[in-house]
C-alpha cells in the first residue's frame, strides 16, 4: 500500500517489559515514500508485524503536530531525530536517504524507566511540577486580567519559557540525564511573571529538591539540551533557576 | 417520543445564571470530604473541573489515557480563546458574543447555555492570567486580541499559535497542585471502559490500567466526562491519534442520550492530505484567516504556478461571495466554498483538493507599515517584504515552520495550500442546564457534551466552553445534586452493578483476542473513515446517507468476525486499545449517519444538499427541525429519538448572512 | 528555624561549589602564570625567584594557599562525585550516540580532562611545591633567594616530564574552554549582553594561560632560557 521508493533497514530497541532486558532488532522496511512522517513509517511497519502475527512496536505518540510533547524516540543517536528544533513526529522520511540504516531507541534515564519497547515512564516531571511548578490561586479568586500590566518583553519571555511541551529531550539527550532545562523552563516562567513573585522562592526550592529525589543527574552545561529541545527553550531559564535557588537558599529567610 | 427537560432557570435571560447560581444548594465543606467525584479526562475541562472541585473541598479522582494529564488534545488548540472583555473598545459585549454563538451556530443550540458561557468568559481569562499563563501582550503591558471568523469584534485573546497549550498548562498546573496536596488522586494511562450505574445512579467506573491491562474498580458520588470530542471517527482528522469516544459512547450505552451526533465541523484550514499513507491531518489555525486570502485559479485546471498567475486571473471566491465577511466567514461556508470550487474543477496542486492561503498582500502591506516604523522612506518591493516576512514570522511562525515541516515547502514564498479537514464534533453526549446527562450523577463537560455551539462551532469557542464548564459551571451545578447525596455512604465496589460492568468490559476485551481474524484495526478505521468523509462529511444527502448506514453494519460485521488484536489482556497493548475505540465509533458512524438522515434540513455543520438556496447556501427548516436530536441506545445498536425543542427568546431567528 | 537546608547537597549546590572552586582555581593560574612568566626576564632566575620568594613568604599568599588546597580538594572530590553520580543517572547507555551533534567533546569530557591534570597535579606538587615548602630548595641565588629557577632547569631536561607538561597544558586548556563560561552560568551570570563577552573572555583565557605554561618546559628544555 506504500506509495514510495525507499528501502531501509531498522534497528529497533525491543523489551517486552520495564524488567525484561531488552535488544536492538533489525528489520527490513520497502517502498517508503519521502512524504511519510517517521511515525507513519512506524504505522507502516506495525502494519506489516501484525499481519505476519508478531509483536507491534509499541512506542508513544498523540497529537503527531509537535506540542503534546508524547513522542519520544532517540533516533541515530538524537532525540526527534537528525532535524534541530522539531519532534519526531513532525520528522519526515524526506530527512532521510534510500538505504539508510536508522538506530531507534528509547529516552534513557534512571528517573524515566523503559515501559514496554520505545515508551518510557516520564511521570518524574509531572511529580516535579505537583512539588511547586504553579500558581496558589484558587478559581474565582482573580481580578480583572488588565489590572496587572506585563511589560510586553518579559511577558515574551516568560512565553518562552513556557513553550515547553514536557518531550524530555532534554533529559535524553543530557549526558548526565539532567532535568535541569525542563524543571527551569518552568521556573523560569513564573519567575518573570508579577503572579509568580509570591511563591518564587518556595517554588525554585521544592522543585528543585523533588528533580533531585526524582534521580535525574547534574547540570555540567554541556548544552545538549537547549541544542536537541524542540521548542528552543535557553539555557538562560537554567540560569535564571540557579540564581533564585541561591537567593532562596542564602538571601530568602523563609525555610521550606 | 418523549420531550426532554433541559431544567433552564426561570426568569429573564440575562437573570438565569446569577439567579441559579446563588440558590443553588451548597455542601458543607466537612461534608465535601467524604464526598467522591470521579472525573474522565484531564484536557481543559476535565483539569479545571477537577482542580476547582478538589478546591473546593472534593475527593476527586482523575483518570486520562496518556501518559501525563498535560497532554490531553486541549493543549493542540492553536488560534485562541474568545471572551466578551471588550478590551479593544470595539463594541463587544456579554449579548454580541451570545448573539455571534447562537448565531454562528445556525440557531441550533441552547439561548441559556450560550448567555452564560458569554456571562463567564471574561473570568475565565481572569483567572488563567491569575495562573501565570502567558497570553499575548501589547507593548502597553495590557492583553492584545485578535479576530476569528464569524465576528465583527476582536474578541479572541492568544499566546501565539499555542493558546490550547498554555491555557491547559495553566489548568494542568492547577490539577497537579491538587496533586500535590493529595486531593486528587491522578490516574495516568488508564482508559475507561464502562459507567457503573447504581439503582439509576452513575456511581463509578471501571478503567483499565493501560500498562497492566488491570480492570479497576473506581466509585463516586458523581461521574464527569470531559473525554473530548469523536472527529476520529473519519479516521483522518485533526484531532490526535488517541481521542476517542469510547468514554462517551459507553455512557450511552448506559443510558445517557446523545445529542446531535452528525453536527461535525469541518475546518477549512487545513494541510492537504499527501497520500495513503497519511495518519492525521494538521491544522493551520484560523487566525491566519485574518492575514492570509483564499483564493484558486479562474481557469479551470491551471496548472501554472502559483506565483505565475496574474492578480487578475485569480478568483477570490470567500472575498467575492461574501463581501461583508470575506476571508472571515464562519468554518462551515469557508470549508464548503472551497469544496465547492474545487469539486467544479479549479483545486490546485498535485490532488487538486486544496485552494490558496496567500499572505503576500499583508506581508506587503506589514512590510509597507515596518518600513514607516523604522524611518525608511519610499522602501521597494524587496524591502516591504523582508520587513513584512519579520512581522508574519512573530505572529505566525510556529504555524509556518509546521507547515514547512510537513510539506517540505516554504510557506514564506509560496502561498500555503489548503483544504478543509474534520476538526470538531458539535454533537455530544445530551445534558441539560447542570450539565447533567440523561443518567443522574453523570456528567459531560468541554467537547464531550452537545451543549452550547448548535450546529456550528465558532474558532476560539471550544477553548472557552471547557474551561466555562470547568471552573465556573459544574462546581456550582454539581452541588445541587450531590447536597442530596450526602446520606450516600462510600459505593462498595463489589456491589453486582460493578461486578456487571466488569464482567462486560472483560467480556469485550476477550472476544477481541478470540477473533483472531486477518485484518488489523486500522484497516477497519480507514474503511469506516473513507464511508463517513464521502457520505457523511462535508455535503450529505439521504442516499448516500442510507448506503453509507448500510455499509457502516456491514463494516461492523466483518470487524467482530475478521478483527486481528495482537499480544495479550494483561499487558500493556495499544492495538487493543485502539480495538476498543473503533468498535464503538463504528456503532457511533451508524447513528451520525441516522441522525443526518434524519434532519431534513441544513444548518451550520450539517449541509444536505437536498436542502440548499439557489446561491448554494444552507437552508434551515425551523419550522420542523428546530429541535435538539438526543438519541437514546438500544438493544441491538437500534437508536431511538427524542427531541428537545429550542426556543428562541431573545434572538431573532433569521437565515444566516455573512454577505 | 531557617537553615541552609540542603543548599550544597543539591544538584544546584554541587554545581555551585564546582564554580566558585573552579573560579578560585582560575584566578590563582593567573598568578601562578604571571610569576611563573618572570622567567622569560631571561635573568638567571632571579626575577622569578624573587616572586617564587614573594609567594612562599608573604602571608596573605600562605592563608590563600589553605585556602587554595581546601579549594582545590574540594573541586576534586566534587567531581568525582559529580562524575558518578551523573553515570548513575543513566544506568543503560544508548547503542549509539552522537553527541557531536549537540555539544562539544571537551564539555562532555570534564571528568576526563579532570582527571589528567590531577594526575599532572600530584606530579607537578610532589616535584616542585613539596620541595619548596617541606623538603627544601638546595640552592640559593644570587639574591639569596631560594634557587627554585634551578630546580626548573634540572627538573626540565627530563624530556618525559617535558611531555607530560604539555599534555597536561592541553588538558587544561580543554578543561577550561569549557569551565570558564561553564562557571558563569553555574553561577547564574547569564546575560544577553555579558555572556559572549565572557564566552570569548574565556577561550582567550584558556588557549594564553596554557600556552604560556606549555612553552615554560619547552624552553628551559631547549635551553632557549638559562
Ligand atoms: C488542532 C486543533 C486546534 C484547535 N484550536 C482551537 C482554538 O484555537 N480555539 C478553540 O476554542 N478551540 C480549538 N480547538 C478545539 C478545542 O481544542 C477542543 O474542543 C477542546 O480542547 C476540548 O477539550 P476537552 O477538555 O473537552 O477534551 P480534550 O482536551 O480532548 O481531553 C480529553 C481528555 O479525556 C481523556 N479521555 C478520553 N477518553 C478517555 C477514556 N476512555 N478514558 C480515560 N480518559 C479518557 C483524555 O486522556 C484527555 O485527557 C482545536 C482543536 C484541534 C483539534
Ligand atoms: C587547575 C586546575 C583546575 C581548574 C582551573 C579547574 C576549573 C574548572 C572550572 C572553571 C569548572 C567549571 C565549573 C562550573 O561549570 O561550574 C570546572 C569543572 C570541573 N572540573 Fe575542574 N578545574 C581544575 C582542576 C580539576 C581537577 C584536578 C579535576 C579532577 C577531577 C577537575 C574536575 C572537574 C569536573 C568534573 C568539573 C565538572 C564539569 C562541570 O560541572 O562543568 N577539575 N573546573
Ligand atoms: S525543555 Fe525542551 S527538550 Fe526539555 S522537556 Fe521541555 S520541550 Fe522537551
Ligand atoms: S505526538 Fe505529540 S508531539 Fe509528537
Amino acid at each position: 500500500m506504500s506509495t514510495g521508493n525507499m528501502n531501509l533497514t531498522l534497528k529497533i530497541w525491543r523489551q517486552k517489559n520495564t524488567k525484561a532486558k531488552g535488544g536492538l532488532v533489525d528489520y527490513k522496511l520497502s517502498e517508503i515514500s519521502p512524504d511519510m512522517s517517521f511515525l507513519e513509517m512506524f504505522d507502516v511497519l506495525n502494519e506489516q508485524l501484525i499481519s505476519k502475527g508478531d509483536e507491534p512496536v509499541v512506542f508513544d505518540h498523540d497529537c503527531r503536530e509537535g506540542i503534546c510533547g508524547a513522542c519520544s524516540m532517540y533516533i541515530d543517536g538524537r532525540p526527534h531525530g537528525p532535524k534541530d528544533g522539531i519532534t519526531t513526529c513532525q520528522l519526515h522520511m524526506r530527512s532521510f536517504k534510500d538505504g539508510d540504516t536508522i538506530v531507534v531507541e528509547p529516552w534513557r534515564a534512571k528517573a524515566f524507566p523503559v515501559i514496554k519497547d520505545l515508551t518510557v515512564d516520564r511521570s518524574a516531571f509531572d511529580r516535579v511540577i505537583a512539588a511547586g511548578g504553579f500558581i496558589s490561586v484558587n478559581t474565582g479568586n482573580a481580578q480583572d486580567a488588565n489590572n496587572l500590566p506585563i511589560p510586553k518583553v518579559q511577558a515574551d519571555s516568560a512565553f518562552e519559557a513556557a513553550a515547553c511541551i514536557g518531550c524530555g529531550a532534554c533529559v535524553a539527550t543530557c549526558k548526565n540525564a539532567s532535568a535541569m532545562l525542563f524543571v527551569s523552563a518552568k521556573i523560569s516562567q513564573l519567575a518573570q511573571l508579577p503572579q509568580g513573585q509570591p511563591e518564587r522562592y518556595r517554588r525554585v526550592q521544592s522543585m528543585v529538591a523533588q528533580m533531585d529525589a526524582e534521580g535525574f543527574g547534574n547540570c555540567t552545561n554541556t548544552g545538549a539540551c537547549e541544542a536537541e529541545c524542540p521548542k528552543g527553550i535557553s539555557l538562560e531559564n537554567i540560569a535564571r533557576m540557579n540564581r533564585d535557588f541561591y537567593s532562596a537558599k542564602f538571601v530568602s529567610e523563609e525555610d521550606i | 417520543m418523549a420531550e426532554l427537560n433541559a431544567h433552564i432557570p426561570e426568569g429573564e435571560l440575562t437573570e438565569k445564571w446569577t439567579k441559579l447560581r446563588s440558590s443553588m444548594p451548597l455542601v458543607n465543606p466537612a461534608n465535601k470530604r467524604s464526598i467522591e467525584v470521579i472525573v474522565v479526562g484531564s484536557g481543559l475541562a476535565g483539569a479545571s473541573a477537577a482542580a476547582t472541585l478538589a478546591e473546593m473541598g472534593y475527593k476527586v479522582k482523575c483518570f486520562c489515557f496518556q501518559d501525563s494529564p498535560r497532554r490531553a488534545h486541549s493543549i493542540a488548540a492553536q488560534g485562541g480563546i474568545n471572551a466578551a472583555k471588550n478590551y479593544q473598545n470595539d463594541g463587544d459585549s456579554t449579548y454580541r458574543l451570545f448573539y455571534d454563538t447562537i448565531k454562528g451556530g445556525d440557531y441550533r443550540a441552547r439561548e441559556a447555555n450560550v448567555h452564560r458561557l458569554a456571562e463567564v468568559s471574561a473570568n475565565i481569562i481572569d483567572q488563567c492570567v491569575a495562573q501565570g499563563v502567558p497570553l499575548a501582550r501589547e507593548y502597553g503591558g495590557l492583553l492584545d486580541n485578535r479576530s476569528f471568523g464569524g465576528t465583527q469584534v476582536q474578541r479572541t485573546f492568544y499566546a501565539a499559535g499555542q493558546t490550547g497549550q498554555q491555557l491547559l498548562l495553566g489548568a494542568y498546573s492547577a490539577l497537579e497542585r491538587q496533586i500535590g496536596m493529595g486531593k486528587v488522586e491522578m490516574f495516568t494511562r488508564h482508559e475507561m471502559l464502562e459507567v457503573v450505574v447504581v439503582d439509576g445512579k452513575a456511581r463509578g467506573i471501571i478503567a483499565r490500567n493501560l500498562l497492566t491491562g488491570e480492570l479497576e474498580r473506581h466509585s463516586g458520588h458523581a461521574v464527569l466526562l470531559c473525554s473530548g470530542g469523536y472527529g476520529n471517527v473519519f479516521y483522518l482528522s485533526t484531532n490526535a491519534m488517541g481521542s476517542n469516544v469510547t468514554a462517551a459512547w459507553k455512557a450511552h450505552k448506559k443510558g445517557a442520550f446523545f445529542g446531535n451526533p452528525c453536527y461535525t465541523q469541518i475546518h477549512p484550514t487545513c494541510i492537504p492530505v499527501s497520500g495513503d499513507h497519511q495518519s492525521k491531518l494538521t491544522l493551520m489555525s484560523e487566525s491566519l484567516r485574518n492575514d492570509g486570502r483564499i483564493w484558486v485559479p479562474k481557469k479551470k485546471d491551471d496548472t501554472r504556478k502559483a506565483s505565475e498567475i496574474p492578480e487578475d486571473e485569480r478568483d477570490y471566491y470567500l472575498e467575492r461571495r461574501y463581501p461583508a465577511f470575506g476571508n472571515l466567514v464562519p468554518r462551515d461556508v469557508a470549508s464548503r466554498a472551497a469544496k465547492e470550487r474545487c469539486d467544479a474543477g479549479y483545486g490546485v496542486g498535485k490532488s487538486k483538493l486544496a485552494v490558496y492561503l496567500d499572505f503576500k498582500a499583508n506581508t506587503e502591506r506589514y512590510g509597507r507599515i515596518e518600513a514607516n516604523v523604522q524611518n525608511i522612506h519610499n522602501p521597494d518591493k524587496e524591502t516591504c517584504m523582508r520587513l513584512g516576512r519579520e512581522v508574519i514570522k512573530e505572529k505566525y511562525g510556529n504555524l509556518f515552520d509546521m507547515y514547512a515541516q510537513i510539506t517540505g515547502e516554504d510557506p514564506y514564498e509560496l502561498p500555503m495550500r489548503i483544504y478543509p479537514a474534520v476538526h470538531y464534533t458539535m454533537g455530544g453526549l445530551w445534558v441539560d442546564y447542570n450539565l447533567m446527562t440523561t443518567v443522574p450523577g453523570l456528567y459531560a463537560l468541554g467537547e464531550a457534551n452537545f451543549s452550547d455551539h448548535g450546529a456550528n462551532r465558532l474558532g476560539a469557542s471550544a477553548l472557552m466552553q471547557g474551561l466555562a464548564d470547568g471552573y465556573f459551571v459544574i462546581p456550582y451545578t454539581i452541588g445541587a445534586y450531590l447536597s442530596k447525596e450526602l446520606a450516600t455512604k462510600p459505593i462498595p465496589q463489589d456491589h453486582p452493578a460493578f461486578v456487571e460492568a466488569e464482567a462486560n468490559a472483560k467480556g469485550i476485551i476477550d472476544k477481541f483476542f478470540a477473533i483472531k481474524g486477518t485484518k488489523t484495526v486500522d484497516h477497519f478505521h480507514k474503511k469506516l473513515g473513507k464511508i463517513m468523509w464521502d457520505k457523511c462529511g462535508m455535503a450529505r444527502n439521504a442516499k448516500g446517507l442510507t448506503e453509507a448506514i448500510a455499509e457502516i453494519q456491514e463494516l461492523r460485521k466483518e470487524f467482530w468476525s475478521d478483527v486481528r488484536v495482537p499480544g495479550e489482556a494483561n499487558e500493556f497493548n495499544p492495538e487493543l486499545e485502539k480495538a476498543g475505540r473503533v468498535a464503538d465509533f463504528i456503532e457511533l458512524g451508524e447513528l451520525m449517519c441516522i441522525d443526518a438522515l434524519n434532519r431534513n434540513e441544513s444548518c451550520g455543520g450539517h449541509f444536505r444538499e437536498e436542502y440548499q438556496t439557489e446561491e448554494g447556501e444552507a437552508m434551515r427548516d425551523d419550522e420542523n427541525y428546530a429541535y435538539v436530536a438526543a438519541w437514546e441506545f438500544k438493544e441491538g445498536v437500534k437508536f431511538e429519538l427524542h427531541k428537545e425543542e429550542l426556543k428562541f427568546e431573545n434572538i431573532k431567528v433569521a437565515q444566516r448572512s455573512y454577505k | 528555624m531557617a537553615s541552609f537546608g540542603n543548599a550544597f547537597s543539591s544538584s544546584i549546590g554541587k554545581k555551585l561549589i564546582m564554580g566558585i572552586t573552579g573560579l578560585f582555581l582560575i584566578s590563582f593560574l593567573l598568578v601562578h602564570c604571571f610569576i611563573n612568566a618572570l622567567i622569560y626576564v631571561n635573568d638567571g632566575g632571579l626575577t622569578f625567584n624573587m616572586g617564587a620568594h614573594f609567594m612562599g613568604t608573604n602571608w596573605l599568599i600562605r592563608a590563600m594557599e589553605i585556602v587554595l588546597f581546601a579549594g582545590l580538594l574540594a573541586h576534586i572530590i566534587q567531581g568525582f562525585r559529580l562524575v558518578f553520580q551523573n553515570q548513575a543517572a543513566r544506568p543503560v547507555k544508548y547503542a549509539v550516540t552522537n553527541g557531536a551533534a549537540n555539544s562539544k567533546w571537551y564539555s562532555r569530557s570534564m571528568g576526563l580532562l579532570g582527571t589528567l591534570l590531577l594526575i599532572f597535579l600530584i606530579v607537578h606538587i610532589n616535584k616542585f611545591w613539596v620541595m619548596s615548602r617541606f623538603t627544601g630548595i638546595p640552592t640559593t641565588d644570587a639574591n639569596g633567594n631560594h634557587d627554585l629557577f634551578a630546580v626548573m632547569v634540572e627538573t626540565f631536561k627530563d624530556p618525559l616530564l617535558v611531555v607530560l607538561y604539555v599534555l597536561a597544558m592541553v588538558s587544561l586548556a580543554y578543561h577550561l574552554l569549557h569551565g570558564f563560561s561553564s562557571a558563569f552560568q553555574t553561577l547564574g551570570w547569564n546575560h544577553k549582553k555579558y555572556t559572549p563577552i565572557i564566552k570569548s573572555l574565556g577561550i582567550w583565557y584558556s588557549i594564553i594561560i596554557s600556552l604560556l605554561f606549555a612553552s615554560m618546559p619547552i624552553a628551559m628544555y631547549l635551553g632557549l632560557i638559562k
